[in-house]
């Protein structure tokens, strides 16, 4: 783990820096901190920032940046030739790093030492049956220059790594160096520092941003090198779901109605359930519950917020799912053939939905003024003719947004569904059939050992832009009318 | 009250003004109707969670339990070596057992019939455990030992009852009607008993053939790890963002596009966060796959709008007085935020991240993604291989064992849920006494 030895070092030097960069300062003034422009311990940490930020900064670089230009000077000496029989440049790359993976497993597990290993570069078929030793089988398809490469990025990862101790050391001197010998008492030490962590600070802040950008880059990507194998209409339109797993690509259909349908459907049955009992509850609680009540009704609901989704997930599987086939199974009226259906999921959905529609209802109910109820009761309405006709029209934008944040939730759910739901992609409105949703899809098509160039495994990214696009779409809207009923009373 | 006139005056009042009208009544009756829809939805949100409650207790404890078949048996040193430079080894220390077995039983006044098959169908290869015990404590040989064997899954099952003779189906080689006789008569003699299954905790993820020693105690590890990662990773961050957004970001474009992503990011469903992690953790950095490294860095993205919306809300408690008084005697602005105004904000701060982590804790559906399903038999060696080897997580372990078929992995899924729930529970309480007891109101 020659890395975290490295972060140890420089931690090391840094507080070596900040011990040295205090003494020097203070020396510098004689012994006495106070002559000093800063205090003493902003010398200090002006040293050890100065190790610590280019250091880890290269380092951290280095660290994403290594892989990729490997892997793109290694993919260069691939001859043209090897891509011929239906292989493509990311699956013989992929080839070439698990044969220098097990390459290296050899030398750390298999007994042969570094030299032995580093000359197998000529007898493949040699070295295909120690690879198999070790854990790493290779298809017949794999040929000789594969070795050759996987060798060569073996050698260019090495080189790489002995670089970037180099270099971050390096940095870390460097930085040492350099604010070390500017340490002195007229030096402005406090404001240096300052500077220096308001920039962290301001890189912290930016981390969002940047996982918004992982997001639509690891989204993006994807979906248009799945868009390229396969036409974007019948993707779209397409009303039947089938991919195949045998050959590659053509024999798929992957049309993304069906599982829009069983999304919508499953978030409906939820809505159905969650709606209801939670607007009920917010106005019990927030209209009609004496104190006592409320602290306790309030967070017995929260704890169904607090109940991670795989609990729910094995409860409709394993509970609610028999105890409806026994309801509606064929000993009765025949309806439902199997525990896993829209019902089963949207059922199970809907209890989870229930704290946020309440809570979410409960705040918004509690800031309409209350002068507007005691106008009401002053022309002598009841309380629920209150509530009915002034409290709920008045909070309705603020219901509406919490419903489609609800709404939001239910469709981007993937537990519930993965267990609950079933596989089977229909278009059908009987809801105790098995239908099954987006990210139950997006599990099921990227779990296991799939590669990421064939339209099976890339669909699941298109799937995953149309969820992200409709939750966003879903959420951007909800806020929306949340902070314009806002304005209404403030 | 748009319905109140009928077009017409209202006929003249024969009743007494005392008693109410009858539409008075009916308004009121609704009025008492609508009450009662507020209490029966608060009703049944507590039925659906005393539903799960007990769908999970009474479903998951016996996951804790498991069946053992303790008994004293001696072996004498003429027996030992007379088993040891026998050809089959094991079958001769099963035959001594048996004879222990069948011996123990008559004294006892107990009839019943038993073979080597039944005892290996019950107690797995009880020949080689045996031999195994003997050879590594020679000075037990000679004196009465105690033996604790567990007993095969569906004896376990059947002690528990949700396991009976009319699920033996034709031919199961597994387990025949007369064992479960046998099985009767073990329990009667005080011999086969239920105890404490503490391999549940510790053990680690068995195929099959073992379904009975399936144990959590891997993934616990691997969810702990991640949990270090998340920590180690999202507080410093997190508070840092909420520090500058909130004490030093000045009102621009930028900022915004801050606020926004913040905002936006804590809707986005957790299963594309797992797609960003597979693609680019993954596919595009080559860091492991199915390692809680990988895990935690997923993780932290996904909790860092929880801290940095909670922290944001405790720094903004902090009244502003603070900062004035310490800018006024002469702090800059960063001494103020980080001596005075941080540290009062900290409980605040701690409560959202242990809210943060529990919620990390039981994510499931990017691990999914990110290949922490896997059969993971082993614990990791050493501490880093702990990050950076394949390991499961709680809440991975526990859809994989509810997708398999078997009933007794179906029973450890529910046992591995009241687990989790256990450190969620103790995870919130600890939030919940931080709050109550470092909070200041101002």
């Amino acid at each position: 783990m020659p890395v975290y030895w490295l972060i140890l070092i420089v931690l090391g030097l840094a507080a070596i820096g900040y011990v040295a960069g205090r003494g020097r300062a203070v020396a510098s003034n004689g012994g006495d901190p106070r002559g000093l422009h800063s205090l003493p311990s902003f010398y200090g940490y002006n040293v050890a920032l100065s190790v610590m930020t280019p250091a880890f900064g290269l380092l951290v670089l280095w660290l994403v940046l290594q892989p990729i230009v490997i892997d793109m000077s290694v993919s260069g000496q691939i001859p043209e030739s090897a891509f011929t029989d239906g292989q493509n440049r990311s699956l013989v790359m992929s080839d070439v790093r698990r044969v220098a993976e097990g390459l290296d497993t050899l030398v750390a597990e298999g007994g042969r030492s570094p030299e032995e290993v580093d000359n197998m570069r000529n007898d493949f078929s040699s070295v295909r049956e120690l690879l198999g030793q070790v854990g790493v089988v290779l298809g017949s398809s794999t040929q000789g220059f594969v070795l050759e490469a996987a060798q060569d990025y073996r050698a260019m990862a090495r080189t790489g790594t002995f670089a970037m101790w180099v270099a971050v050391l390096l940095a870390a001197i460097v930085g040492f160096g350099i604010s070390f010998a500017k340490t002195n008492k007229d030096f402005r030490a406090r404001n240096t520092v300052e500077q220096g962590i308001t920039i962290l600070l301001i890189g912290a802040a930016c981390i969002a941003i940047l996982t918004t950008v992982g997001i639509l880059f690891s989204l993006v990507f994807n979906t248009f090198e799945f868009f390229r194998l396969y036409n974007i209409t019948d993707f779209f339109f397409g009303t039947v779901w089938n991919p195949s797993f045998s050959g590659r690509g053509g024999a798929s259909e992957l049309g993304i109605l069906p599982l829009l349908w069983g999304t919508l459907y499953i978030s409906l049955v939820a809505l159905l359930v969650a709606v209801p009992i939670g607007l009920f509850a917010a106005i019990y609680l927030s209209e009609y519950a004496t104190p006592k009540v409320r602290a306790i009704a309030k967070p017995m609901l929260e704890v169904l917020a607090g109940i991670p989704t795989i609990v729910y997930g094995l409860f409709a599987l394993l509970t609610v799912g028999p105890f409806l086939v026994s309801v509606f199974g064929k000993d009765t009226v025949g309806w439902m053939s199997g525990g896993t259906a829209v019902i089963t999921a949207g059922l199970v959905m809907g209890v989870m939905l229930i704290p946020f529609v309440s809570s979410l209802s409960d705040d918004i109910i509690n800031a309409v003024p209350q002068s507007m109820r005691d106008g009401s009761y002053g022309l002598g309405a009841t309380q629920s003719e209150t509530i009915r006709q002034v409290v709920l029209p008045a909070a309705l934008p603020g219901i509406v947004g919490a419903i489609l944040l609800a709404a939001s939730r239910a469709i981007g759910e993937t537990m519930i569904v993965v267990l609950g739901a079933g596989a089977a992609a229909k278009l059908s409105l009987n809801p105790f059939e098995a239908m099954t949703t987006v990210t139950a899809k997006i599990v099921s098509q990227l779990t296991g050992d799939s590669d990421f160039a064939s339209p099976e495994a890339l669909v699941a990214f298109a799937l995953g832009t149309t969820l992200f696009v409709i939750t966003l779409g879903l959420n951007v809207f909800a806020l929306y009318i949340v902070r314009k009923y806002r304005e209404q009373y403030e | 009250m748009t319905d109140v006139t009928h077009g017409m005056a209202e006929p003249v009042r024969k009743s007494s003004l005392t008693a109410p009208d009858a539409r008075t009544l009916s308004r009121n009756r609704a009025e008492k109707r609508f009450q009662y829809y507020g209490i029966a939805a608060i009703v049944a949100g507590a039925v659906f969670l005393v539903l799960l409650l007990t769908a999970i207790l009474s479903n998951g404890i016996p996951a804790f339990k498991r069946a053992t078949v303790n008994i004293d048996f001696t072996l004498t040193q003429a027996q030992f070596d007379e088993a040891e430079s026998a050809m089959l080894k094991t079958r001769i220390y099963t035959d001594f057992f048996i004879a222990d077995l069948s011996q123990q039983l008559a004294e006892r006044g107990i009839d019943v019939d038993f073979d080597d098959k039944t005892i290996e169908r019950i107690l797995g290869k009880v020949g080689g455990t045996l031999r195994a015990h003997y050879r590594e404590n020679l000075q037990d040989l000679d004196q009465p030992t105690r033996f604790q064997l567990a007993a095969s899954s569906r004896v376990d099952r059947y002690l528990k009852g949700t396991f009976g003779r009319d699920d033996i189906g034709e031919g199961n080689r597994f387990i025949m009607p007369g064992d479960l006789d046998f099985a009767d008569a073990l329990r009667d003699a005080g011999i086969l008993t239920q105890s404490f299954d503490w391999n549940f905790i510790t053990g680690v993820d068995t195929g099959v053939d073992n379904a009975g020693g399936a144990g959590i105690g891997a993934s616990v590890l691997g969810s702990f790890m991640m949990m270090i990662v998340v920590l180690v990773l999202s507080l410093p961050i997190g508070v840092a963002a909420s520090i500058y957004l909130e004490e030093f970001a000045p009102k621009n474009r930028f900022t915004d596009l801050i606020e926004v992503n913040i905002s936006n990011l804590a809707a986005v469903p957790s299963i594309v966060f797992g797609i960003l992690g597979l693609a680019v953790f993954i596919q595009f950095m080559g860091l492991p796959q199915s390692a809680p490294l990988v895990g935690g860095l997923v993780l932290t993205l996904m909790t860092l709008p929880t801290i940095i919306i909670s922290t944001r809300a405790s720094l903004k408690a902090v009244p502003p007085s603070i900062r004035e008084a310490a800018l006024g005697i002469g702090a800059s602005r960063m001494q103020a935020v980080f001596h005075h105004v941080l540290p009062l904000a900290m409980p605040g701060i701690l409560t959202g991240t242990i809210i943060g982590l529990a919620q990390a804790l039981g994510e499931t559906a990017p691990l999914l993604l990110i290949g922490m399903v896997g059969f993971v038999a082993r614990y990791p060696e050493t501490f880093m291989q702990g990050f950076e080897g394949p390991n499961s997580a709680m809440p991975a372990q526990i859809y994989n064992w509810a997708a398999r078929s078997d009933a007794v992995f179906t029973e450890k899924a529910w046992g591995g849920i009241i687990i989790l729930l256990i450190f969620l529970l103790s995870m919130n309480i600890l939030a919940i006494l931080l709050r109550r007891r470092f909070e200041r109101r101002w």
